[in-house]
């Protein structure tokens, strides 16, 4: 448990989630065991008497992160509601929790998966692994980062910013570390054996997480070959992908696809209606930002967008497409693939970006990159011209 | 009395001795304390679990849960409960159909029915309306049953029924709901056998009232967009396409399909009796319990039930057939004759394993029909191999048949079988959701660590979900956080996912009280030798070696000690009082 505690604590590190040294973390399996001593983990206890858990992620999150959690705490004094895929899907909300005692962060994690404590940090839980905090930590500080751009830019649209919210963006996004630009070279096509394909696309899901293009979970990515598409597996860390790929043959004669992705049915179709041989899909910030963004502010889909949004919207000529995590009458399944086919990428609202690549990984993640980079751009011109 | 949101407030107690129908009110504290579904009918268990079987005063338990008859996903199961005749122990099944819907429906949370008929009996429940009347039916094979009272009784009632297995003493023998689905373990067919009650129908035309409609939606819709997510669930390989048996393909790929009575895990022709293949030859059909949209039941083109992924498992690998058409026929024969697919197919491997010889198509239907007619192998694996002076050949827990997941492929697992109140069970912690379909994450297959507390922490999350009802399979997406919530609008009952955790705690451990009332102790929390002395077969870039026994050990006493029990799995008073079961 304890090696568990400090791989994952070690990880909130390395994706810049927290500053080093900072995350708190216990496994419970007869004994209690934290990946470092600290005065806090006495008070952190508490939480594993009171909730039927065995693991508890506490993190002081990195800037500009703590920033944005804790302006995000003062103006939603009790609960943060993202709009995001990540959080309409799996947190539903985020509550605030005011004070730091074992029992208050109970009290709100009996009810959802993370909490805010402003000034403070983050706490999340697991009843299975230290890995379910890291992702529910990780998501919480994904949502919000979403939830503080995207409310930024609406209210500039309407006119409504206030001198705080101003000064507080400004010091975060001059917080921002600068875009990545240069694409890495990955293994060059055709792909054509097995193993050529296993290897470059565990070589490919580690560039989307060193560029930061997806905090390791979330993402999805795939390759053809001839009539079997290799995909990671769900919940699979796309930096860690050795061993967790699950090859699916496309003509329906295995049923292995069942710890495949949730995307399975959208890479598959993808193929099936073009040429390509590998997809990414990762979750860049601000591609989810711009893809939230729209300025008719009148329209009667106005909150239900991700599921019926019926405009040719683009970002930058990228189509933009509704529809939600999987299968279902609304999944991305039913819109994604013909989008994809046509151009070759396109950004699902308010969820993340897909790309594709004819031979190898190359062509799909300078895409992504790129996609990336110029809404990044576009976010910042956009509220420029409206402040 | 106030009136309840969500439960009728009223269980019907039928003597069958007497023909007495009596209402009873139980006290809301009781619906806190237990919510339903399994938690309540061990409730009523408690106090007779010690009788015998055969005991008329010995009750069989039929309870609905909360969220039954209402639009919260896959609420539409029920708990049939007793004492089993197979394990001696407590024995729950939740069953599907529209059992649990129509009982709501009808006015009621639970049934008790006790007594023995002096002639075989039915009875027949109709809103208020209660008939016990004589049967012809008695020795007739369940599809008989259906055959004849389904177009005889009031459309969309639920009817169950046992077979002739249960009639003559088959430890083994199921009790058979609408048609196709079963309370298939622990034999508790025999326990309705045991009162001459051949077949029960239930029929109810009232609504269950719900507290806050818009909080239930909005709970609903939260369930459902996680389901939609689930590759397991609603994915293009998962359980709504191709049934459970699309697990076969993975328990294939890591080595853990148990071969020739758990001699071998990998099953050379696997690829070729697959889900995939199924559907190619029977091209099967969607079906599922009342209130579902996942539907992982199917039901072949010539009309005849698929066999679940168990079934599949068992009556190839594990006995040595690689013809799909006879897995088909034994499926039919067993749920005829009511008979538990998992514990035939496990007793047939034994047989074939103490006397070295193969089974044909024949042989192996024989063997079916031989264990419904109640003489030695119709006792269970145990009995045969012991009466066959080979107890080592039993892949049984608690005496119960284990079902189609080696334990040497997944430690939680075996950990789970050894200490579940049911006996060789896998549905108790379910570990292979995140030993093997990674959720809510993965967790490393081949290690005991952190698995103790897993284990005790979904032991308590299914019991909650078998007394609320939902289905199992559901939580391969969702968890008790979205079905709090359910909860919380359907009765007006503020619960958060943790509080209802803490019921299932409660429920659990009134089991173990039960079971060690009956004498179980740690020694019956074991796995049987061979997963310590045998590997399995490795290959694949997988060793699948034996369980080392100190590391088992030691996650067991890991396990007593995070579920309050004593060294040697005992409850203990400090615990019993905490949990208010004193
Ligand atoms: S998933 Fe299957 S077993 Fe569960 S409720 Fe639905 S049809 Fe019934």
């Amino acid at each position: 448990m304890k090696s568990l505690c400090e791989k994952y604590a070690a990880k909130l590190a390395a994706q810049r989630l927290a500053d080093p040294g900072e995350p708190l973390i216990g496994g419970l399996d007869a004994e209690l065991a934290w990946n470092r001593e600290d005065p806090r983990t006495a008070e952190l206890a508490k939480v594993f008497d009171l909730l039927s858990i065995n693991s508890l992620v506490f993190s002081r999150p990195a800037e500009p992160y703590a920033a944005i959690i804790d302006f995000l705490a003062s103006r939603h004094p009790e609960t943060i509601r993202p709009q995001d895929t990540e959080t309409r899907t799996f947190l539903h909300d985020i509550p605030v929790c005011r004070e730091f005692t074992g029992e208050a962060v109970a009290a709100h994690l009996k009810k959802r998966k993370s909490v805010i404590i402003p000034g403070q940090g983050i706490a999340s839980f697991g009843t299975v692994t230290p890995e379910q905090g890291f992702v529910f930590y990780s998501s919480t500080i994904f949502s919000c980062f979403v939830l503080f751009f995207s409310e930024y830019l609406a209210r500039a649209r309407a006119g409504t910013l206030d001198d705080e919210y101003r000064e507080v963006f400004a010091s975060v996004s001059a917080g921002l570390s600068d875009p990545c630009t240069e694409p890495p070279a990955l293994a060059a096509g055709p792909l054509e054996t097995e193993d050529q394909a296993l290897a470059a696309m565990a070589e490919a899901g580690r560039a989307v997480v060193g560029y930061g293009l997806v905090d390791s979970f979330f993402g999805n990515i795939s390759c053809r070959l001839n009539d079997v598409v290799h995909i990671s597996q769900t919940g699979s860390s796309l930096d860690e992908l050795e061993g967790c790929i699950d090859p699916c043959p496309m003509d329906g004669s295995a049923t292995t696809g069942l710890t495949a992705s949730s995307e399975l049915s959208a890479h598959e179709d993808v193929y099936r209606r073009s040429d390509y041989r590998c997809i990414l899909h990762g979750h860049p910030k601000f591609s989810v930002i711009m893809s939230m963004d729209c300025a008719r502010i009148d329209c009667p889909n106005r909150g239900q967008c991700h599921i019926k949004c019926t405009e040719c919207r683009t970002m930058d000529g990228v189509p933009i497409v509704p529809g939600e995590v999987g299968t279902g009458p609304t999944g991305l399944c039913n819109t994604l693939p013909p989008a994809m086919a046509r151009t070759g990428a396109a950004l699902v609202h308010g969820h993340g970006v897909f790309t594709a690549g004819a031979t190898d990984f190359n062509e799909a993640f300078i895409r992504l990159l790129d996609i990336e980079n110029r809404s990044r751009q576009r976010y910042f011109e956009t509220v420029k011209a409206h402040e | 009395m106030t009136k309840l949101f969500g439960w009728t407030g009223v269980v019907l107690h039928i003597d069958l001795t007497t023909g007495q129908a009596t209402r009873e009110h139980p006290d809301p504290s009781v619906y806190r304390a237990f919510l339903g579904g399994k938690g309540l009918a061990g409730h009523y268990l408690r106090p007779h679990a010690t009788r015998e079987t055969d005991d008329p005063a010995l009750p069989l338990l039929i309870f609905a849960g909360p969220l039954n008859a209402t639009i919260a996903p896959t609420s539409g199961r029920a708990t049939i409960m007793s004492r089993s005749p197979l394990t001696g122990g407590i024995c729950d099944d939740s069953v599907g159909g529209r059992l649990g819907t129509q009982l709501k429906r009808a006015g009621y949370d639970g049934l008790v029915i006790t007594g023995r008929s002096d002639v075989p009996c039915g009875i027949e429940i109709s809103d208020g309306d209660v008939r016990i009347s004589g049967t012809d039916l008695w020795g007739r094979t369940s599809d008989r049953v259906f055959d004849r009272l389904e177009s005889a009784i009031p459309k969309g009632a639920s009817l169950a029924c046992i077979g002739p297995a249960s009639e003559n003493g088959s430890p083994l023998g199921s009790i058979l709901v609408d048609r196709r689905h079963a309370a298939g373990r622990g034999g508790l067919g025999m326990v309705m056998a045991a009162k001459n009650l051949k077949h029960f129908t239930i029929k109810g035309t009232g609504k269950v009232r719900v507290h806050d409609k818009n909080g239930l939606k909005e709970a609903r819709e939260e369930i459902l967009r996680l389901t939609a997510a689930s590759p397991v669930l609603l994915g293009r390989h998962g359980f709504s396409c191709w049934g459970t048996g699309s697990i076969f393909d993975l328990m294939d790929s890591r080595r853990m399909m148990p071969t020739d009575n758990f001699r071998r895990t990998r099953f050379e022709n696997a690829a070729s009796l697959n889900a995939a293949a199924y559907k190619k030859r029977f091209s099967p059909r969607r079906h599922g319990c009342t209130g579902c949209h996942i539907m992982c039941k199917k039901i072949a083109d010539d009309g005849r039930t698929m066999p679940e992924f168990e079934t599949m498992s068992h009556f190839t690998a594990l006995v040595g057939n690689t013809d799909m058409e006879l897995v088909m026929e034994a499926n039919e024969l067993c749920n005829g004759l009511g008979l538990d697919t998992i514990s035939a197919g496990s007793t047939l491997a034994c047989l074939r394993e103490i006397t070295g010889r193969d089974f044909t198509p024949e042989t192996l239907l024989d063997g079916i029909r031989e264990m419904a007619r109640g003489g030695d192998l119709g006792q269970g694996a145990l009995h045969l191999a012991e009466t066959m002076g080979r107890p080592d050949a039993a892949m049984t827990v608690k005496g119960m048949e284990l079902p189609a997941y080696d334990p040497r492929g997944a430690y939680g697992m075996s950990l789970a079988y050894a200490v579940s109140t049911r006996g060789g069970c896998h549905l108790r912690a379910y570990p292979i959701s995140h030993e093997i379909l990674r959720k809510p994450v993965a967790t490393d297959r081949f290690s005991f660590s952190g698995k103790a507390r897993i284990i005790k922490i979904s032991e308590d999350m299914n019991a909650a979900v078998d007394s609320l009802t939902a289905c199992k399979f559901t939580f391969f997406a969702a968890s008790l956080e979205e079905y709090a919530k359910a909860f919380t609008a359907v009765t007006g009952v503020d619960m958060t996912g943790f509080e209802l955790l803490e019921i299932g705690e409660r429920i659990y451990y009134n089991e173990r009280i039960m079971n060690a009332a009956n004498g179980f102790d740690a020694a019956d929390d074991d796995l049987p030798q061979r997963f310590f002395t045998e590997p399995g077969t490795s290959g694949g870039g997988v060793d699948i070696r034996p369980l080392d026994r100190e590391t088992f050990l030691e996650a067991r006493r890991s396990y007593y000690f995070i579920r309050g029990l004593d060294e040697d799995g005992l409850p203990t008073e400090a615990k019993t009082r905490e949990l208010e079961l004193d």
